[in-house]
């Protein structure tokens, strides 16, 4: 009996902690999911799956696409068989191939894998199923002049041309600065992430000197990698503690690159306590709703459009697996039914607003073409000649972050 | 009669576990009965699926029938994640770096992981005999590095061309895949393993010297030592073989399931390999069929989403209210036992 008496409590702290340890893939805070509601149509729905890397309510890179999933719903009729946090820390047991076995058993005619995250897999799953549509959006694979060509005749690639909404996001940030000192919150490090972070210094620098009357070489902009798209505690660094390390190394604004909010929340955080902060997060149209005082605006995806576009060539036969690097509608960014990318202003922008809608202005009219020399990537070394215009190549795989930016450009 | 008793824990748990969870998927606006079917469905309803559930299954088993080693032996070496981890990362290196073919590097690295986690479990023993620290800290503290570990090679000398990403290492060159059966995922290398595994740990537990040593050990340290049994030595073996396997379970991940190394390759495998033998009453017999259903749980759990449009953290939720009922239940048998005379 002694020996029950010891073990016990023994067993029951163990148990603790393995709750603890299983606790973490529950954390979400989400409300019920509503109940999907499939329009009433005679012929059979279109179906189709969608693969989501974070939770399908991150107030990011995961609920963009989900919302632009249900945009297909609601104009097709369509189906939508959604799975969410599909990545190897959330659920070691489900793989991409896995997913896509299931969602063609239940008959979907298209699949679209959402994230860089699943590049392996989706690769496989599209050589397994060479007869089902799919799409791996952000990636290169079916881009015949790019660098990742698979040449897979039934998978395809969707991006946004964020650039221009990165740019937008820098802007807005060096108009707000008051300590001259910009943080980036980067995911990880690869082609996608040094354009786009790229991209974000470029419109800085421009607004800092253009709309500022700043010298552009005094403004620090610095980088700083979690090593994910989002956390995982233990293995990515904290976004919340990143934010936090810009803001006492004398940062006001930080620029997120990651698929969540922490940045703005965080920023919200501090600017309740006093603080002058403000925060630009990034991907989903309604992530400034965090913490909307201190938010200057929010670089989206708007995924609708593109996805329908496909889905309808898949139902009418006519899908072809391209490239697609789709860019925003100039004559009018927001538009929820033309525009693959756009900016929505926050409050937290004030005054500033007006400097930006010229500085958007400009670059619908093409005045403004930041992808112009002279240019040079970190180490000095030359990327654009004096007046040389950036390729599409050029801009997708830029090898280095650019001069005058601090943070790293690959890994030490 | 106490055997059955002692079995209970499990079979009371899971039923009583079954009916919360009915309750809570009736209030959470699901068909609770459905959703168990789909579930059920979801990880043995094609063969396809079968396999995944028994790929799920391999390496949940081996790090499970580690742990029954050490527990036996009255350690809570409950640092099976990180030696889990260790042997994937063994099992990484072998495929990256040893030339040849799949006979000749798939079977080194299954030996390499297995080396490596038995060098991480017995850092940990070393610890415990020789410094004095408890092997639970000891064992937790050592996960936590080879994870550290895990994701410097990743994002560091083992990263992607251009890429610095905790994502994974580029996959393996698929010479060096455990070679899979009739167009699934399906290793029969690796289901002969856990087999094979559980068979040798119930022989040796069953009728070796060895085994006899380490529950002597694990009932009374200081007798066994005045009765001859080198304590010591029995310790670290049990942390070398209960470490070696768990090591192959994370060289069958790597090189069965993965393909390439990633920062969560163990997935919390280790902590629920805990709860596996838990429930077992460290019984090597019954973690065979606990682990089975750990693997249906949780690979079946998906279909509560794809078609039913769950909250996918239902599956975690399933999950937590099991672990509730074997305290639970646990604990009213340790009342029941004291209250007898």
């Amino acid at each position: 009996m002694t020996r029950a008496k010891k073990t016990w409590p023994a067993l029951v702290a163990l148990v603790a902690l393995v709750l603890a340890a299983c606790g973490g893939n529950g954390a979400t805070e989400t409300p019920e999911t509503p109940e999907t509601q499939a329009p009433e149509t005679t012929a059979e729905p279109f179906v189709f799956g969608m693969i989501l890397v974070g939770p399908q309510d991150d107030r990011g890179w995961s609920q963009a696409h989900f919302e632009g999933g249900k945009y297909v719903e609601e104009k097709m009729g369509a189906q939508m068989i959604v799975i969410d946090k599909v990545n190897p820390a959330d659920r070691p047991d489900t793989s991409v191939e896995q997913v896509v076995d299931q969602m063609v058993e239940q008959g979907a005619q298209l699949i679209f894998a959402t994230s860089d995250d699943m590049k392996d897999g989706i690769l496989a799953a599209a050589k397994a199923y060479p007869d089902v549509p799919m799409i791996w959006s952000s990636g290169d694979s079916a881009w015949d002049i790019g660098k990742a060509y698979a040449g897979l005749p039934n998978l395809g690639n969707i991006m946004g041309q964020m650039e221009y909404g990165k740019m937008m996001a820098g802007c807005a940030a060096a108009l707000k600065t008051e300590t001259g000192s910009i943080g980036y919150l980067g995911p990880l490090i690869n082609d996608e992430t040094r354009r786009l972070t790229n991209s974000a210094y470029l419109g800085a620098r421009y607004c800092y000197e253009n709309y500022r009357g700043l010298n552009p070489d005094d403004l620090t902009f610095s980088v700083n990698w979690i090593g994910f798209w989002f956390n995982i505690p233990g293995v990515t660094l904290d976004p919340t503690q990143v934010t936090n390390d810009f803001f006492d190394g004398g940062a006001d604004v930080v620029i997120s690159g990651i698929d969540t909010t922490e940045a703005l929340v965080r920023a919200g955080q501090r600017s309740a306590a006093g603080e002058k902060v403000w925060a630009v997060p990034y991907d989903y149209r309604g992530a400034c709703a965090e913490a909307p005082e201190v938010c200057l605006g929010v670089p989206y995806f708007n995924w609708g459009p593109s996805y329908l576009e496909v889905a309808r060539s898949v139902a009418d036969g006519t899908f072809e697996a391209t490239f697609q690097w789709v860019g925003p509608d100039w004559s009018d960014i927001n538009n929820p039914d033309t525009s693959a990318i756009g900016f929505e202003f926050g409050e937290g922008l004030g005054d500033a607003r007006a400097d930006l809608e010229d500085f958007i202005a400009g670059l619908a009219s093409g005045e403004i073409d930041l992808w112009v020399g002279p240019l040079n990537y970190q180490d000095g070394t030359p990327f654009l000649a004096a007046g040389e215009k950036a390729t599409d190549l050029q801009i997708w795989y830029m090898p280095q972050l650019l001069e005058g930016m601090i943070g790293a450009s690959s890994a030490e | 009669m106490k055997r059955a008793l002692r079995a209970v824990p499990a079979v009371w748990s899971v039923l009583a576990a079954l009916v919360v969870s009915v309750g809570l998927l009736a209030l959470a606006g699901a068909p609770p009965f459905e959703a168990l079917v789909l579930v059920l469905d979801g990880a043995v309803g094609d063969g396809g699926r079968m396999a995944d559930t028994l790929m799920s299954w391999v390496p949940l088993t081996l790090a499970s029938a580690g742990l029954v080693v050490t527990f036996v032996a009255g350690l809570w070496n409950i640092g099976v994640e990180g030696q889990v981890i260790a042997g994937a990362i063994g099992a990484t290196w072998a495929a990256r770096t040893i030339p040849g073919d799949g006979l000749v590097v798939i079977p080194a690295a299954l030996a390499v992981g297995v080396v490596a986690g038995a060098v991480w479990a017995l850092a940990a023993g070393v610890l415990k005999t020789r410094g004095g620290v408890n092997e639970i800290f000891g064992g937790l503290g050592l996960g936590f590095v080879a994870q550290s570990v895990a994701t410097y090679l990743i994002i560091g000398p083992w990263k992607r061309a251009g890429i610095a990403s905790t994502s994974g290492t580029e996959p393996f060159r698929e010479e060096v895949w455990l070679p899979t059966v009739g167009g699934t995922r399906l290793s029969p290398v690796a289901v002969l393993l856990a087999v094979a595994v559980i068979f040798l740990v119930w022989a040796l537990l069953r009728g070796t010297r060895f085994g006899l040593r380490l529950k002597a050990v694990g009932a009374n340290p200081a007798s066994a030592r005045l009765l001859g049994v080198p304590t010591e030595a029995t310790v670290l073996r049990a942390f070398a073989l209960g470490g070696g396997l768990a090591g192959l379970a994370g060289a069958v991940l790597a090189t069965g399931i993965q393909h390439k190394l990633v920062p969560a390759i163990a997935g919390g495998r280790g902590f629920l390999a805990i709860l596996v033998v838990l429930l077992a009453a460290y019984r090597i017999v019954w973690v065979a069929p606990i682990a089975l259903f750990f693997a249906i749980l949780s690979v079946g759990s998906a279909q509560l989403q794809l078609r039913l449009d769950l909250d996918s953290s239902i599956g975690g939720v399933l999950q937590g209210i099991l672990v509730l009922f074997v305290i639970l239940i646990g604990g009213w048998q340790a009342l029941y036992r004291r209250g007898e005379p």
